[in-house]
This record gives structure tokens, C-alpha cells and sequence, in this order.
């Protein structure tokens, strides 16, 4: 993770941290406060606690998104600070609805100019954002529609279940806006659960959902995405989404916070060793299996 | 019949208003408990569709947020949230959504956006989430919101989601697939919109509410129906599959 924060960003640069409540990786972004790169403009669907804790941090210049919640908890406090009083730096916001932002992605993964979408009518929005434009239908009914303009991350960073050495990288549960992320990025870093081999990706083709082709760094990093869960793997720490709601209150609880848990050890793996053996047992999911699926085999 | 909390009442007043209903837009809480009772109850074919790309969720515990992992496991189909909002809101099918705000104005248009002004708001809220879209695609909405004079406001501060706009035609100029809030579902009344302006009307006073303690929580003078109902208070049944099977634990009583 080290090498590959360090390879790929750079101050100024944009930077989606993607995953819709799940899949979160955490990892990334403690390594991107480490490493204390800055000016950042981070995107993300829903800034989660991930961004909460970075923009605290001092990383981010500027915040693109769609929803800014601790989800099913309440406030993203950090947030809030710096966009009500600019604490601990003034935060410019590009605000947008989800399926706003995922017609941007959709855009920027397809090298289209802006894509379409039935929203925004009789919204504060697009007074709110002036990127939020309307465009007539060239066709027979002359339609007046919405549209958003494509928007393609300097770099991605998607965690998944497993990936093979070459990226190829497959994911199930949530799969939320990862894929077309990764299509938009002009970078990518995958980050799994398990590097697998090659076979095991082939074996199952359709679970693929992003191929080597556009992946240009795989990191492995068990529980990369504590506190956030991965499907089959690990639950959502519900417990500390609660507890940064208190920690999360004032800068000065924060800044503990991040010198014990985030400046306070080198690595990930460090900080799993960190983490209670309780906390690892009680995020632990029980079995659910699919049945197998026959491919069939042709030659 | 025993003793039934506010929330409760909630829970049951929106779970019947889903009675026939084949797909519900559904979040966390206590929308989520409503949408698991009328499953039970009014709509044996209610599927639940989660803005996280989760149609036909089953879900085995209270879902913590609506990407709790509980909702993929068991679930019809989990894609990705371009085809949830493209295939499935865009596309027509989702009969009925369930939405909240911090603000509610008498159209039935929401703000989740800010409190105060937009460029140095007083209170930052999470903004639309889907709720934009959700607002203008689905074919109904019904809204559910604690009955406070804070929320219930005479003019919003941001229109994050468009109800009625300025009422009576209003909304039909935009031309968009969906007809717009049907109903309110509050801890003290119902309320719905029909009537040529569009206006938010109460239908039904909860048990033992009065409608000067409803007045008193609307920020406007708030229309009154020419036939205003008392709620039929929750059944025994109803009671039972929330208390013991929906939400065990009563965190949402």
C-alpha cells in the first residue's frame, strides 16, 4: 500500500476512494494521511467516514459528492466543520444527486461529453451547482432533459474480495459505482482481500467486474476496509460508526484520534494487530454459500 | 388493545398505505419496518428496492444503514447502482417510494440539503442522496416525517426534492413520470393532497391527538379535510410482528 499511495498520488491530484457503504477502503486513505499528500479533491458518492477523517486531516482541498452521512448514524461532523467554519481548512463543495453522480462516472468511463438523466426538474440543485445543465432532445418530441458532465478521477482506488496478480479483480455484494469509477479513472489501484490465482478469476468469469487492462497497482490488505465491511468477509464495525459520532465532535477528539490509529502505526496490518480480538469476532459473518454454476466445459 | 407508541402508530399507518403494492423505494429505520410489515400483512408481494442496488431484499436482522450487508445476502438481484437508478427508477418500476426531510413545506416539496443559506449554511445536511430523482421517478410518494413546527415549515431553505412545487398544476408543467406525494404519515396525523391545489390536508387524527396539537406543529395554516377520521390504532397482530419479530429490540419504539 505504501509503494502504491507513493506511486500514484500526488498533491492536487482528484481521487475516488470508491464503495457504497461497503467495500470502503480505509486503508488508502490512512496511507494518503501518512504519507501527507494535500490539496486533494476527493470524490465519492457518499463521503462516508473515510472522507470525514481525511478531510480532518487536512488532505483535501475540495469534496465532490452526492450524500454526506454516517450512514444509518447520523452527521459526517468533520465535514460539517470545515464547510459551516472552514475548520481546519475552508472546503469548496461540488454537490450532486447519486444518480448525478453516477451519470458522471458513467460519462467519464464512456469519453462521453455529458450524460442524461431524469432529475433535477424543479430542484434548488442545479441553482446550487451550475455544472448541472439541460439539454433538448434533437428527436421528434424535442424533450428538454438534464444533464451532467463526465468526470474522470486522477486516480481510482476500489477494494474488492479477491484479485489476481495482473488486477483482474472480482467483487459481490454491493457493487455500487466501482466498476464505472474504475472505467473513469486515469489510474486504478485495486486493493483485495486475497490475491488469487489466475484460475480462480477464470473459473468464474462473470463475477470479474474490473480486468487488468485498466488496473495499474494490486495491493493486498486483509480488513483494508475496516470499518466498513466486506460481503462474506467481515461486517460493518457498527460499533465504531457509533463511536465516531462522539470522537468526531470536536478537531481536537479527532487529532487523537488520528495520532493513535493512523500516524500511530506504519501499516494496515499494524493497525488490525491494533484492533481488540473481540472486534474481529463480532464482525465475523456466518456461511452463506450460492450453489455452484456449471460453465460448461467446450473444446 | 394494549398501549402502542407514536412510532408504532408510524410504523403501521404507512405498512397499511403499502396494502396491494408490488415495489417500494425503502431506507433504514422505521420506513424499513413498515415496508417488513406490510410484506406480512396488506402486501404479501411487496418486493423492497434499496438505493444500494439491492432489489427484492430479504432482509435477516433490522438493516443498520441501506447498505447494510444483511440485504444483499437473500436477496432477487444485487447490481450495480447504474442499473438500479437507470433500469429500475428510470425505467418505471418502482410503484411507491417512501421519503423524509428535515423540511417538509405544504406541497410537499423536501429539503435534506441545508439549514439556512447554501454557500454558508447554518446547518450542513447530507444533501439528496437519490432522493431527487426518487422524488420525480417514482410513481408515488408517500412521506414519512415526525409531526415538529421546525420541520413542517412555511417556506424551505433549499428544494432538494421536488413535491407539488407551487401546487395545483405546477408540477405537471415539468412533465416527469412520477405524480408526486400522495400521503403523509406523521406520529400525530396523516395527510394527504387531494384537492385541486395540492395542498397538504390532515385526513386522520391519531388516537388521542387533537387537532389544535396538530395545528400547533404546522408552520402554515394547514388545510383541514371535510372528513377527518380518527386512525384505527394498531392491531394486536401488527403490535405482535413489530414488538417480536421487526424490531425486537425496540429501537425504533
Amino acid at each position: 500500500m505504501r509503494e502504491a499511495i507513493a506511486e500514484y498520488i500526488t498533491d492536487g491530484l482528484s481521487v475516488a476512494i470508491e464503495g457504497f457503504t461497503a467495500f470502503i477502503c480505509f486503508a488508502a486513505g490512512h496511507e494518503i494521511i501518512r504519507q501527507g499528500w494535500c490539496n486533494l479533491t476527493l470524490i465519492r458518492m457518499t463521503p462516508d467516514l473515510v472522507y470525514d477523517q481525511m478531510i480532518a486531516a487536512g488532505v483535501a482541498r475540495k469534496l465532490v459528492f452526492s450524500y454526506l452521512g454516517n450512514p444509518g448514524v447520523g452527521s459526517l461532523h468533520c465535514v460539517r466543520r470545515a464547510v459551516e467554519k472552514g475548520i481546519p481548512a475552508p472546503l469548496e463543495i461540488e454537490e450532486y444527486s447519486h444518480y448525478g453522480m453516477v451519470a458522471r462516472y458513467s460519462a467519464g468511463a464512456m469519453k462521453l461529453p455529458f450524460f442524461p438523466l431524469r432529475s433535477y426538474s424543479g430542484s434548488g440543485l442545479p441553482g446550487a451547482n451550475s455544472r448541472i445543465k439541460t439539454v433538448q432532445s434533437p428527436y421528434e418530441d424535442g424533450e428538454t432533459i438534464a444533464v451532467v458532465p463526465p468526470i474522470n478521477p486522477d486516480v481510482a482506488i476500489i477494494h474488492a474480495q479477491r484479485a489476481d496478480m495482473l488486477g483482474n479483480t472480482q467483487l459481490w455484494g454491493l457493487l455500487g459505482i466501482q466498476k464505472e469509477a474504475a472505467f473513469a479513472a486515469k489510474r486504478v489501484i485495486v486493493v483485495a482481500e486475497q490475491i488469487v490465482d489466475e484460475s480462480v478469476i477464470q473459473a468464474d468469469p462473470n463475477r470479474t467486474l474490473i480486468p487488468g487492462l485498466i488496473v495499474d497497482a494490486v495491493v493486498h490488505e486483509p480488513y483494508g476496509a475496516h470499518p466498513s465491511y466486506v460481503q462474506g468477509y467481515y461486517d460493518r464495525d457498527n460499533r465504531f460508526y457509533l463511536d465516531w459520532d462522539q470522537i468526531s465532535r470536536d478537531q481536537a477528539g479527532v487529532e487523537a484520534w488520528l495520532e493513535e490509529w493512523v500516524m500511530g502505526v506504519p501499516d494496515r496490518a499494524h493497525y488490525v494487530a491494533k484492533l481488540e480480538t473481540e472486534t474481529l469476532e463480532r464482525i465475523k459473518p456466518g456461511m452463506a454459500t450460492a450453489a455452484p454454476v456449471n460453465y460448461g466445459d467446450y473444446r | 388493545m394494549s398501549d402502542f407508541t407514536p412510532s408504532e402508530m408510524m410504523i403501521v399507518s404507512a405498512a397499511r398505505a403499502l396494502a396491494g403494492i408490488r415495489t417500494v423505494f425503502v431506507g433504514v429505520g422505521l420506513p424499513n419496518i413498515a415496508c417488513n410489515l406490510a410484506r406480512r400483512t396488506v402486501a404479501p408481494d411487496l418486493e423492497l428496492i434499496y438505493e444500494s442496488g439491492v432489489y427484492g431484499a430479504r432482509p435477516a436482522r433490522l438493516p443498520l444503514s441501506i447498505g447494510d450487508p444483511t440485504l444483499v445476502t437473500g436477496a432477487i438481484s444485487v447490481m450495480p447502482m447504474a442499473d438500479l437508478f437507470g433500469l429500475y427508477l428510470q425505467g418505471g418500476l418502482v410503484e411507491v417510494a417512501l421519503l423524509g426531510g428535515a423540511q417538509i413545506d405544504r406541497f410537499g416539496n423536501l429539503n435534506t440539503t441545508v439549514i439556512g443559506d447554501y454557500a454558508a449554511p447554518k446547518v450542513r445536511l447530507p444533501g439528496s442522496g437519490g432522493a431527487c430523482e426518487i422524488a420525480l421517478n417514482a410513481r408515488r410518494i408517500f412521506i414519512i416525517m415526525r409531526l415538529m413546527k421546525r420541520a413542517f415549515v412555511d417556506k424551505l431553505d433549499f428544494y432538494t426534492s421536488p413535491g407539488h412545487l407551487d401546487g395545483g398544476t405546477s408540477r405537471e408543467s415539468l412533465n416527469v413520470p412520477g405524480s408526486g406525494p400522495q400521503l403523509v404519515v406523521t406520529d400525530k396525523a396523516l395527510f394527504d393532497f387531494d384537492n385541486p391545489e395540492r395542498e397538504m390536508q390532515i385526513t386522520s387524527l391519531h388516537v388521542g391527538v387533537t387537532l389544535e396539537q396538530v395545528c400547533e406543529e404546522v408552520g402554515w395554516e394547514v388545510r383541514i379535510s371535510e372528513s377527518v377520521r380518527e386512525t384505527a390504532p394498531p392491531s394486536e397482530a401488527e403490535l405482535n410482528l413489530v414488538r417480536v419479530e421487526l424490531d425486537p429490540q425496540g429501537m425504533y419504539r
